[in-house]
């Protein structure tokens, strides 16, 4: 039984479809890609789980919730976090605030408490804390916890993004483009820490990717997007013999 | 205060309980962990040992057995090894950088049984041999992340496992672990340490708990610890200078040794802890100096032009202090009022602030590097040894600082030069040899002194003065003597160069290559509005050059022999690096692999017809991958040098 379950959605902006009829079927624990050229929807098919999107038609289903029609804060409750493309992190703040606060959702204090930083309310943030440092030290972040984000290089950013995801403690994780602008060194360690995000956090992954050697060496499902349509999905070795794929990334010879 | 030589007579394990009893509800590890600094007692870490001692033996760890370490500096290091040597184990340490195939020569070579690595990125390398280590029964590990697969195969052990084996043995026999510590003897090998290498692979020096434990307590007679003060281990445990802090120094004075959350982050946790001692390779101290000047450099004017007045009072202050002569009181009030209002927040900021004395060794300093420390306050002292007495034979005293030497003897050391002009030593603390290797060692410990290998003279105050390695003193076409070691440590001074090797050996004239300080250089680029990518593209550039030509000149200037002066010099375009095998793991150059490798830029510098020259870069990814790049290189030919 599929934990995340896309069945027939259709996103139309207008009269330009940027999903049509696209189903998938996302398995629990595995590390599932989506990959296409761009303007192929695979970001769209993102904002539609994360609910910031609701598809024009067509269901997407969480285990038994319904996501079609979630707000994205609802979504994020059920355990579904996602890593953005274009960062989204307060630069002007440390890594270690900035993962306080994307955890502000697991708090529960009120603001009397908080205001006097009382009982509940310290008991809270100092588990909070412990929390986030347990993140710190999965994602190597040590040497930056206390460093602004906006002076880092782009490739830690791109792990405080992943790591700002993983403090909602999420079931299904979704990256956006994870890898995109980063030297070899770096995507080397970034999938490192997605087979460890898999398999230590036991998360079900769902990585949209350009890159493709990265995504052929790690996806154990691909599903392939070409102008808003599924054109292909199968294992990686099944993905590199449908002609449809071939031709829409290497085009007609 | 009591008389510490009674400690001679104890092992490792068996001076740990004797510490347990002094001060056992005492602070004795600190790790930082999650963020937090997380404390273990004398008890703890005696319980940890027993623990570990037990279960290594319930797993089939005997007398006599090899047990290696692998990895960043953990308390669970500590434990692995003393455990070990309570079984009256061998603990071997080895570099946490050094590549599988070399890993599994010195596993061999030292007839390895059970290996301790603390992580995966540790015990992949193991797997990766695993064929050839047929000897191997167990390899233990102390972080379980990624992991998970290894688990089904008892070839593998995590610790906490380990730990539980131990504490059932501890219930069943409780007498067991005292009765087994109680066989071993001071004078039993318990440790080799392996040499580093700079020619060919690494010998395993074997190093007695006499040898330790002495070196802990005659350095204290020297330079008094209290057992309040604080010690940062950020050193390799693979390296000597470590080994003689948590083995003989901590554990026969009390102090606590703290432990950084990553290697990465050592330089942040310095700052938390403002260790009260510490030890290091000369490259830390031009490391942090470098540091310090980039925090001026950014500094807002006042604090610059602060920084600039009384670092040259500083200086002044600093010469009075080294000879322990007597300040004149308008210098003293001057130099007091810097050190308030200018040096103590300055080095407060980077945790030197509590320090009272910092140790260099493994390598010679430059003495401006001397000067411009104890100008800010730090009190830094030359040591001189080698491995195979724990690390320091000679050591300056407070007060009788100088530069151009490394001290004087350490009680308890007798010191003499030979014939030859080699440095010879004679202490408790000389090791019993190279492991299987009697030739070497029979050539080591010659009529029974250690011999260095160094060259070296005694001058008329009793200084030990250090040329260079015998082997390495140069000769130029005239048969002038000069030291390559002592000109790159000149060139080094300048903060825009990082690396130089220095050629000339039966030549006319002394010509280097040049690695420029990526931070320090990509800092004026950017200052000058010079745009650059990489460090192959910044060191390319002709501005650099003349940046870097300037400081040849200035050093040329200041030559002592007209025949030290440098003729030609060129910018390499790669940093040298351990992992191509230019540097030693302790960051000495390894002179004749780089002379052969740059063979055609050795070349070049040599014909002065090349004013350029294509070269092809070649890289290899930590992960094997390769790639060439090509780059030009621009030689240089100084001006009125003959």
């Amino acid at each position: 039984m599929p934990t995340l379950k896309i069945d027939d959605i259709t996103l139309t902006f207008g009269g330009l479809a940027a999903l049509s009829e696209v189903s998938m079927d996302i398995e629990q624990g595995l590390i599932t890609s989506i990959i296409g050229p761009n303007g192929a929807g695979k970001t769209s098919l993102l904002n539609c789980i994360s609910g910031f999107y609701h598809p024009t038609s067509g269901e997407i289903h969480y285990k038994d919730n319904r996501l079609s029609k979630a707000s994205p804060h609802q979504v994020s409750s059920l355990g579904i976090a996602r890593a953005f493309q274009n960062l989204e992190l307060f630069s002007g703040m440390t890594v270690l605030d900035n993962l306080m606060l994307a955890r502000h959702q697991k708090l529960r204090y009120n603001i009397l408490q908080a205001a006097f930083f009382s009982g509940k309310a310290s008991r809270e943030e100092s588990k909070n804390r412990r929390y986030v440092e347990e993140i710190i030290d999965f994602m190597e972040l040590e040497p930056y916890r206390k460093h602004t984000v906006g002076n880092l290089s782009y490739g830690i950013q791109k792990r405080v993004e992943v790591a700002r995801a993983l403090t909602l403690e999420p079931s299904l994780l979704l990256l956006d483009e994870p890898m995109a602008g980063m030297n070899i060194e770096e995507k080397e360690d970034m999938v490192r820490f997605i087979f460890d995000i898999q398999q230590e956090r036991e998360a079900t992954v769902v990585l949209v990717e350009h890159d493709l050697g990265v995504v052929m060496d790690i996806s154990d499902h691909i599903y392939v997007l070409d102008f808003g349509e599924l054109i292909g999905s199968g294992t990686p070795e099944e993905i590199v013999k449908i002609p449809k794929v071939i031709e829409a990334y290497i085009g007609e010879d | 205060m009591k008389d510490k030589s009674q400690l001679l007579n104890f092992t490792i394990p068996q001076l740990l309980r004797w510490r347990v009893k002094e001060t056992g509800a005492k602070v004795a590890l600190r790790e930082k962990d999650f963020g937090y600094w997380n404390n273990y007692t004398w008890n703890d870490f005696y319980d940890y040992v027993r623990k570990i001692a037990l279960g290594l033996e319930k797993v089939g760890v005997k007398k006599g057995d090899k047990l290696a370490l692998i990895g960043d500096n953990i308390p669970e290091m500590l434990f692995m090894a003393i455990g070990a040597q309570s079984i009256g184990a061998v603990s071997a340490g080895i570099y946490q950088t050094t590549l599988p195939d070399e890993i599994a020569d010195l596993i061999t070579y030292m007839d390895v049984t059970a290996v301790f690595c603390n992580d995966q990125e540790q015990v992949d390398k193991l797997v990766e041999i695993r064929d050839r280590i047929p000897q191997v029964r167990k390899v233990i590990y102390e972080d379980p992340r990624g992991m998970r697969d290894y688990r089904a195969d008892d070839w593998y052990l995590f610790i906490e496992d380990l730990y539980e084996i131990g504490a059932v043995v501890h219930d069943e026999h409780p007498e067991k672990y005292e009765a087994m510590i109680e066989e071993g003897n001071p004078d039993d090998v318990c440790h080799f340490c392996l040499t580093s290498g700079t020619t060919g692979l690494p010998k395993a020096s074997m190093m007695t708990h006499k040898n330790y434990i002495n070196m802990g307590i005659q350095i204290t007679k020297v330079d008094k610890l209290k057992n309040t003060d604080e010690y940062l281990s950020f050193l390799p445990f693979a390296w000597i200078g470590e080994q003689m802090n948590s083995f003989g120094v901590a554990m026969a004075t009390g102090i606590t040794i703290n432990f950084p959350e990553s290697v990465e982050t050592s330089m942040e946790d310095l700052k938390e802890i403002g260790p009260h001692f510490m030890f290091g390779a000369p490259r830390i101290y031009e490391t942090i100096r470098s540091q310090i000047w980039l925090k001026i450099d950014e500094s807002y004017w006042l604090n610059r032009l602060l920084y600039n007045k009384f670092i040259k009072v500083g200086e002044k202050a600093a010469r009075y202090r080294m000879s322990g002569e007597h300040m004149p009181a308008s210098l003293r009030f001057t130099s007091w009022l810097g050190k308030v209002l200018v040096l103590d927040p300055l080095i407060n900021q980077i945790g030197l602030r509590r320090l009272r004395r910092a140790y260099t060794g493994g390598a010679a300093l430059g003495p401006e590097l001397f000067t411009f420390y104890q100008a800010i306050g730090v009190n830094l002292k030359q040591i001189y040894g080698q491995t195979e007495i724990v690390g320091i034979a000679y050591m300056h005293r407070d007060g009788d600082v100088r530069s151009d030497t490394v001290g004087k003897p350490l009680p308890e050391t007798e010191c003499k030069i030979s014939e030859q002009g080699e440095i010879l030593s004679r202490s408790p603390s000389v090791c019993v040899g190279y492991y299987k290797l009697d030739e070497q060692t029979e050539e080591l410990l010659e009529g029974g002194w250690l011999h260095s290998g160094d060259a070296g003279y005694i001058d008329e105050d009793g200084h030990l003065v250090v040329i260079d390695r015998l082997a390495d003193v140069m000769h130029n076409s005239k048969g002038e003597m000069f030291s390559p070691m002592f000109l790159e440590n000149k060139l080094k001074f300048s903060p825009y160069i990082k690396e130089a090797i220095i050629f000339g050996d039966k030549r006319d004239s002394v010509s280097c290559l040049i690695n420029i300080d990526p931070i320090v250089v990509g800092k004026w680029a950017e200052d000058q509005g010079i745009s650059f990518t990489t460090y192959m593209d910044l060191s390319g550039k002709s501005e650099v050059a003349e940046l870097i030509k300037e400081a040849v000149i200035d050093i040329n200037a200041r030559a002592e022999k007209d025949y030290f002066k440098i003729k030609r010099f060129a910018i390499l375009y790669k940093l040298l690096d351990m992992d191509d095998g230019e540097l030693t793991k302790t960051g000495k150059l390894r002179r004749k692999f780089v002379m052969e490798k740059y063979k055609d830029l050795y070349d070049a510098l040599y014909d002065e017809s090349v004013r350029k020259k294509k070269v092809e870069a070649f890289f290899q990814y930590q992960d094997g991958q390769t790639t060439t790049v090509e780059a030009e290189m621009s030689f240089y030919t100084m001006e009125g040098v003959a």
